[in-house]
């Protein structure tokens, strides 16, 4: 039984003139599973991800998370990590991180306890006490994965998280997704717009086509669970991203306008 | 300090000082403006014999209400009004022109209605004070980023605990700005209706001894005004800074 | 500007007034149609015809000495960055004073009448104009004055080609605030120390608990003061949207 299933998922933003942004497309994800989502610009990977959490309705076809139907509101077990700052920059570190458990009602000693733990886990002990604001635009980002896992979801979204960092710190991001991945054993589903970042990180590389959003294929890149970013050296890491970019080259010229 | 503070206070100190020599050399005559230090003389008197205590207690006590009135009102209609873009787009017109109507001039309706006690001078003070408020709450909920909405949908919270956790903490610079100009519209409108017509406060004691050619104690009140109004502006300013500095970007 | 959202708004407002009436009654207030009716009365009147005379001369001239003062004072300050750093703080503070209390100062300086109502309007509108004129000099895009020196442009037709534009909008705004606070202090200066004008009206209705006086003059400044800052308002606003 598939952990996430879309079946025939189309979007269509209304107005003057509809856009027909996303499918129909099929899609099924095994638990525990890391997979990739690469496209042109504006092929709707962001609005991909806005029906999968719930964040939109789908205008036709189905989207179902743990076999519920997932309609209207976000449901429990789903985090979403996005593409702009999230960080709430009234609150430190520590209590942006505490945010969900409070809203929650968890008791504070065992808030204390699992905002320690991930504050740990993401390297930010020593900022635990400053504001966003004083942090750099990739520790804002950590705060936000921070602040997703410490509720331990079962799927989690990512909506080019890296995208305003270096190149250098985009692979070190990657080992940590990558050993956050291990640890909590949650389904992943990173949009990338780098073919190498989706190439090394996950299990499956979805790659879509120009607008409406549709699968061209879904290449399964076979790494081991224990990987990192070393691999980005191997030969078949070099074939598998060629092969990416095949498929995604004219996709690219067609949303650009050209071919 | 910096060149631009040290310029201001030496310009204020200044203007001051030629004050203070055009009167005592007699080219301003006593009876029309007293010498500056004569002011803080009979103020210093009139504050260390308690004299006027009860007309201060009574004008701050009111400045005070309709403070906290404005910004209960406001920030509430503020945030009601964001999430109700029909209401808002009706009510445009009235946020444009609210600041161009002679408020003073329901003064004397509420007098009639209400009489001659505390409520009518709070009521002017409120009125003038709350638009400010729900104006700038409104443009501070206007800015709040889609993606700070879309984690509050990602968490599950609902309206008022999205507006309550999220969308005013995001808004508080604004509101702090709705704040100050709620503060600056009481006084304006407590004490200008206390000058008008009352039966006390400091605006009435103002009143009270122009009407008797009593000018030490009507300068002495007037500095005492002037003195707090911009002391209480400046700590408003101060305090500004020191709660958006953890927002700022280092 | 959409004519139907003010009419829904006034139309509301008249409901409200209307429904509160029927909550107070006659021994508060008067319904909008009286009222209506009482104000056309009262303008018919001849005896009514020199109040509203003062009170006009009176804003026209505290009016035109803010616009001037403020001008003057606003611009340079706002050419002169360093100047015009030091200022903008003690014009702030200035606006946040209620002036009402230095209305006594005034009235001890000028005297009764017509000049120290004149000299109130005025310095409720001197502080508004002066700040919004001082930005909007101030904000002139620096690119614009490099290329006029690029195109060798005189300095009248700088200042009239460019500057003049460029700074427009801006002091429109300030002048349209000036206007509707001038207005208000003219209004506040006539409502104690005057024996004429329509705030004197006013409290005088007031004082004799002449309810109906008090609601048709009550209506007549507000009306005016909003239909005036309306007009300004869609003046000001095609102003900027061309900029």
């Amino acid at each position: 039984m598939s952990h996430v299933a879309l079946r025939g998922v189309t979007r269509v933003y209304p107005g003057k003139t509809p856009v027909h942004a996303l499918g129909p497309l099929d899609l099924e994800l095994a638990q525990g599973e890391f997979f990739a989502v690469v496209g042109p610009s504006g092929c709707g990977k962001s609005t991909l991800l806005d029906v999968m959490a719930g964040l939109a309705s789908p205008s036709a076809g189905e989207v179902l998370f743990e076999n519920s139907n997932v309609k209207g509101q976000v449901p429990d077990g789903i985090g979403v990590v996005f593409q702009e700052d999230a960080s709430f920059p009234w609150l430190t570190v520590h209590d942006n991180i505490a945010f969900g458990l409070r809203r929650r009602g968890v008791a504070e000693a065992e808030v204390a306890a699992q905002v320690g733990y991930a504050i740990e886990f993401m390297g930010l002990k020593e900022f635990a006490q400053a504001y966003p604001a004083q942090l750099s635009g990739g520790m804002r980002q950590r705060v936000c994965i921070a602040r997703t896992l410490v509720l331990k979801p079962r799927l989690i979204l990512l909506d080019e998280p890296f995208g305003a960092l270096d190149q250098q710190t985009r692979l070190l991001m990657g080992d940590e997704l990558l050993r956050l991945w291990r640890e909590t054993g949650a389904t992943i589903l990173l949009i990338t717009h780098s073919l190498d970042e989706a190439a090394m990180l996950a299990d499956r590389v979805g790659v879509m086509s120009a607008r409406p959003g549709r699968f061209l294929e879904l290449i399964a890149t076979g790494w081991p669970r224990g990987r990192d970013s070393t691999i980005v050296a191997s030969e078949s890491f070099g074939r598998l991203t060629s092969r990416i970019w095949t498929l995604l080259r004219g996709e690219s010229l067609r949303a650009l306008g050209h071919g | 300090m910096d060149k631009v503070a040290v310029t201001r206070i030496a310009i204020v100190a200044l203007a001051v000082a030629l004050l203070e020599a055009l009167c005592r050399l007699g080219v301003i005559p006593n009876f029309t403006v007293i010498p500056p230090s004569a002011m803080a003389q009979s103020l210093w008197k009139i504050l260390a014999s308690g004299r006027f205590s009860h007309d201060i207690a009574a004008t701050l006590v009111n400045v005070g209400i309709a403070i906290v009135a404005a910004m209960l009102a406001g920030v509430a209609a503020g945030t009601a009004l964001q999430g109700w873009p029909a209401a808002r787009r009706t009510l445009d017109p009235l946020f444009a022109t609210y600041y161009a109507v002679p408020m003073y001039a329901f003064y004397p309706l509420l007098i009639v209605i209400f009489g001659l006690g505390d409520f009518p001078q709070v009521a002017i003070g409120f009125l003038l004070a709350v638009m400010a408020v729900i104006i700038n709450t409104l443009n501070g909920l206007d800015r709040v980023p889609a993606v700070l909405l879309k984690t509050a949908r990602v968490h599950g919270l609902g309206f008022i605990q999205e507006a309550f956790h999220i969308r005013l903490p995001y808004a508080a610079p604004y509101v702090f700005t709705g704040f100050k100009l709620a503060v600056a519209y009481s006084f304006i409108g407590v004490i200008g209706a206390e000058f008008i017509t009352s039966s006390r406060g400091i605006g009435y004691e103002i009143s009270f001894a122009y009407n008797n050619f009593d000018n030490p104690v009507m300068y002495a009140m007037i500095l005492f005004i002037l003195l707090l109004v911009i002391t209480v502006n400046l700590s408003l300013h101060v305090w500004e800074k020191r709660l958006l500095a953890r927002r700022r970007r280092a | 500007m959409k004519w139907r959202d003010p009419l829904i708004l006034v139309f509301l407002m008249v409901v409200l007034w209307q429904a509160l009436y029927l909550l107070v009654g006659d021994v508060a207030l008067r319904s909008p149609a009286t009222t209506v009716h009482n104000l056309s009365n009262l303008l018919n009147d001849p005896r009514f015809l020199p109040h509203i005379n003062e009170t006009a001369i009176a804003f026209a001239q505290g009016f035109a000495i803010a616009v001037v003062v403020g001008l003057l004072v606003g611009v340079p300050l706002g050419a002169a960055r360093f100047a015009g750093e030091v200022a903008e703080p003690i014009l702030v503070a200035l606006y946040s004073i209620p002036k009402v209390t230095l209305y006594p100062v005034i009235l001890l300086v000028f005297g009764i009448g017509m000049p120290a109502k004149v000299a109130f309007g005025a310095i409720h509108g001197i502080v508004p104009i002066s700040i919004f004129a001082m930005n909007a000099v101030r904000n002139i895009n620096p690119t614009h004055l490099r290329t006029a020196r690029v195109m060798r442009m005189s300095f009248l037709d700088l200042t009239l080609r460019i500057l003049i534009p460029a700074a427009l909008p801006e002091i429109v705004t300030g002048i349209r605030v000036g206007f509707s606070l001038a207005l208000i202090g003219t209004l506040l200066g006539e409502m104690f120390g005057s024996q004429r004008g329509l705030g004197h009206l006013l409290m005088q209705a007031m004082s004799l608990h002449n309810i109906e006086r008090i609601l048709a003059l009550t209506l007549l400044l507000v009306a005016f003061a909003a239909g005036i800052n309306a007009l300004l308002l869609a003046f000001d606003r095609r102003l900027h949207a061309r900029a």
